[in-house]
């Protein structure tokens, strides 16, 4: 049985503008010690997914309107306060994109490491502490015995996020959500931020799912990958079908936006455009305004949903466009001047 | 921590002194004297009294003799009262305004920080709205019209409580409710926005990801915070409570300090002015120092040297 089984899960926000479907029919499932990535751009709803999850999403103005997620046979998305407070943090535990203010700046970091530890299991204060010493010279931080008890404000964003990373996992969770773990921190720290996720994932087993618009982070660390766009996923797989046999269009312009890919000297590539708004309703597929294939027909209808292959590598497939070619082959054909101009239109 | 301490202890002499300057020079500078009166006096007479108070010499003088008599912890004599001194008319008063501000501020500390962090904690339900609009009505009614109304309601239409004089515990509601529930109503709603600013913050849906309970969330992780604008607001809260009282004695004849600022400035009597505005500016400095020391221990990103 899968560690974490989610099913159509839909989370809107009620604003006053309407309402947005941050996540709109999201299915996916998760084993013990699997990493799964979850990719997309600002605003695809891959944070609200995995917020979801935990339940974490502020209410009002957000709701979780219909969905199962299963994990470990039990639905985290209806069991009351009390049951969901003994998985938060115990069994699934979260690291968030900023460590600047995901620490409390008023409470020392051993009262933060500390926290749960007392909270999900019996222990005393001086083994507890003991512990979060350990915890803190796993994840590579020096002197740590004397740093437990410092402030948050007397450590840089790379330690605080390692301080984080050791708090998540003091309770050695089952499974680890990482939201952008990296986004926040300088170019030379990110590296060393998934390294240490990574070592520790395996000396724990725990599961992860790992938030990020990075596809390189991705590609290094994940067995099976999430693409989303507008709160639907447009592809998933393995890390090797998403990578090496994309299918959606939508996925092949990420990759090509991966800048280590690019040949040095050319101008960085963009996906033309915006992300789609998803508080108006999406008649066919969302992408179809972006996408860069040549199109075989006007969208209409509801949105494709995904089709599993024989391999298990899942896409979803609008039959509005013709994605044969590969992508390296399109944009040369549509880098013709009148091309542009109709592409700019188009949005 | 010592040092930090030490130089705010240091800035307060510093602004005592300035203030003990500043209010001299400009008595000294007003029209008239403590012994001018209707009754014309002998110039032989006046000139006498000049002498056993000082005023022969000059200004200069008399400032120096003045300031090593206050450092000494003596205030002279009350230039209109005979026989007795500015520090006798404190010793009998000043309790009398103690007692009357402490407990104000206790009712307005009592009051107004569990209304604010209940109000914060269950935003937008009415035990958010009730307290706020109380308190909003609260800040908008002076205590000039609260006091009336308060004796009004307590005092002549119910009688359950005196409206006037300082005879025992029930003479202390009426006044210490009128100027309490005032500053309640402040530091209710800074406690409130304290505790929103804090509720909101990323770490605490961190602590909610580790499986926190609400009651913690908002005792541990908040309150330190949340209570800041609160303590912050406590300096002014004490100068406020101080003045408030000279209105809040006089509409409920208490025999406080209040009165006798009013009656020193109205009969010139520079010695009591001096000694009562020396006393207050203590007090209110004083009161600043416990404020930037509790702002200190409650936030650690407050460095203190």
């Amino acid at each position: 049985m899968a560690l974490l089984e989610v099913k159509d899960l839909r989370t809107s926000f009620y604003t006053r503008d309407g309402i947005v479907r941050a996540v709109d029919g999201v299915s996916f499932s998760l084993d013990k010690g699997e990493t799964l990535g979850i990719v997309g751009e600002s605003g695809s709803g891959k944070s609200v997914t995995c917020y979801s999850l935990m339940r974490l999403i502020p209410e009002p103005p957000g709701r979780i309107d219909g969905g199962t997620a299963m994990f470990d046979g039990q639905d985290l998305l209806t069991m009351s306060q009390k049951e969901l407070r003994k998985i938060r943090g115990k069994r699934i535990s979260m690291i968030f994109q900023d460590p600047m203010t995901s620490l409390n700046p008023f409470l020392r970091i051993s009262t933060q490491l500390i926290e749960a530890l007392r909270l999900h299991y019996d222990v005393d204060k001086k083994t507890a502490i003991n512990k979060a010493i350990a915890a803190l010279e796993e994840v590579g931080i020096p002197e740590a015995a004397k740093r437990v008890h410092n402030y948050p404000h007397e450590f840089s964003g790379g330690m605080r996020q390692r301080v984080m990373i050791a708090m998540a996992l003091i309770t050695e969770p089952d499974l680890l959500i990482a939201d952008e773990p990296t986004t926040a921190l300088d170019v030379t720290v990110q590296a060393q931020i998934m390294d240490i996720i990574k070592k520790r994932q395996e000396d724990l087993g725990t599961a992860v799912i790992l938030i990020t618009h990075d596809l390189g982070v991705v590609a290094g660390t994940c067995d099976k990958v999430n693409v989303m766009y507008g709160g639907r996923m447009m592809e998933s797989g393995t890390a090797e079908q998403v990578f090496y046999e994309a299918k959606h269009p939508y996925t092949r312009s990420l990759q090509k936006t991966i800048p280590s890919l690019q040949t040095k000297g050319e101008e960085l590539y963009t996906i033309p455009g915006l992300p789609p708004d998803v508080s108006k309703p999406i008649h066919g597929c969302a992408f179809y305004p972006r996408c860069p294939y040549p199109k075989t027909g006007k969208p209409e209808g509801d949105r494709p949903s995904l089709v599993e292959m024989a391999d298990g590598h899942c896409y979803a497939d609008c039959g509005f466009c013709d994605s044969s070619a590969p992508i390296e082959t399109v944009l040369a054909k549509n880098d013709s001047p009148d091309e542009v101009e109709q592409a700019g239109a188009a949005e | 921590m010592a040092k930090f301490i030490t130089l705010r202890f240091l800035q307060g002499i510093l602004v005592l002194l300035g203030i003990y300057a500043v209010t001299f020079f400009l008595v000294a500078a007003t029209p008239g004297s403590p012994f001018s009166s209707e009754r014309a006096i002998q110039p032989e007479i006046l000139a006498q009294i000049e002498a056993f108070y000082g005023y022969d010499k000059p200004t200069s003088e008399r400032f120096i003799v003045s300031l090593g008599n206050i450092l000494h912890g003596d205030f002279g004599p009350s230039a209109v009262y005979a026989n007795r001194s500015v520090t006798d008319i404190i010793a009998e008063s000043f309790p009398v305004s103690l007692k009357l501000g402490s407990i104000s501020l206790a009712i307005a500390l009592l009051l107004g920080i569990p209304a604010g962090i209940l109000a914060a904690v269950k935003k937008n339900t009415w035990l958010d709205y009730v307290p706020m609009s109380t308190a909003m009505a609260g800040i908008c009614l002076p205590t000039f019209v609260m006091g009336p109304l308060l004796a009004l309601v307590f005092g002549l239409i119910f009688a359950v409580l005196p409206v006037a004089g300082w005879f025992g515990p029930e003479f202390v509601v009426l006044p210490s409710a009128t100027l309490g529930l005032y500053y309640a109503a402040y530091f209710a709603r800074l406690t409130r926005g304290g505790m929103l600013e804090m509720l909101n913050q990323d770490w605490v849906r961190t602590a909610r990801a580790k499986g926190v309970p609400e009651r913690t969330i908002v005792w541990k992780h908040c309150l330190k915070g949340g209570l800041i604008p609160a303590i912050t607001f406590l300096g002014p809260a004490l100068a406020g409570i101080i003045s408030g009282s000279f209105v809040v004695e006089t509409i409920f004849q208490v025999p406080g300090l209040g009165q006798w600022f009013v009656k020193g400035a109205l009969n010139r009597d520079d010695f009591l002015i001096l000694g009562l505005t020396v006393l207050f500016a203590s007090l209110i400095v004083l009161m600043n120092l416990l404020v930037d020391i509790a702002q200190v221990a409650l936030n650690p990103r407050l460095k203190y040297d």
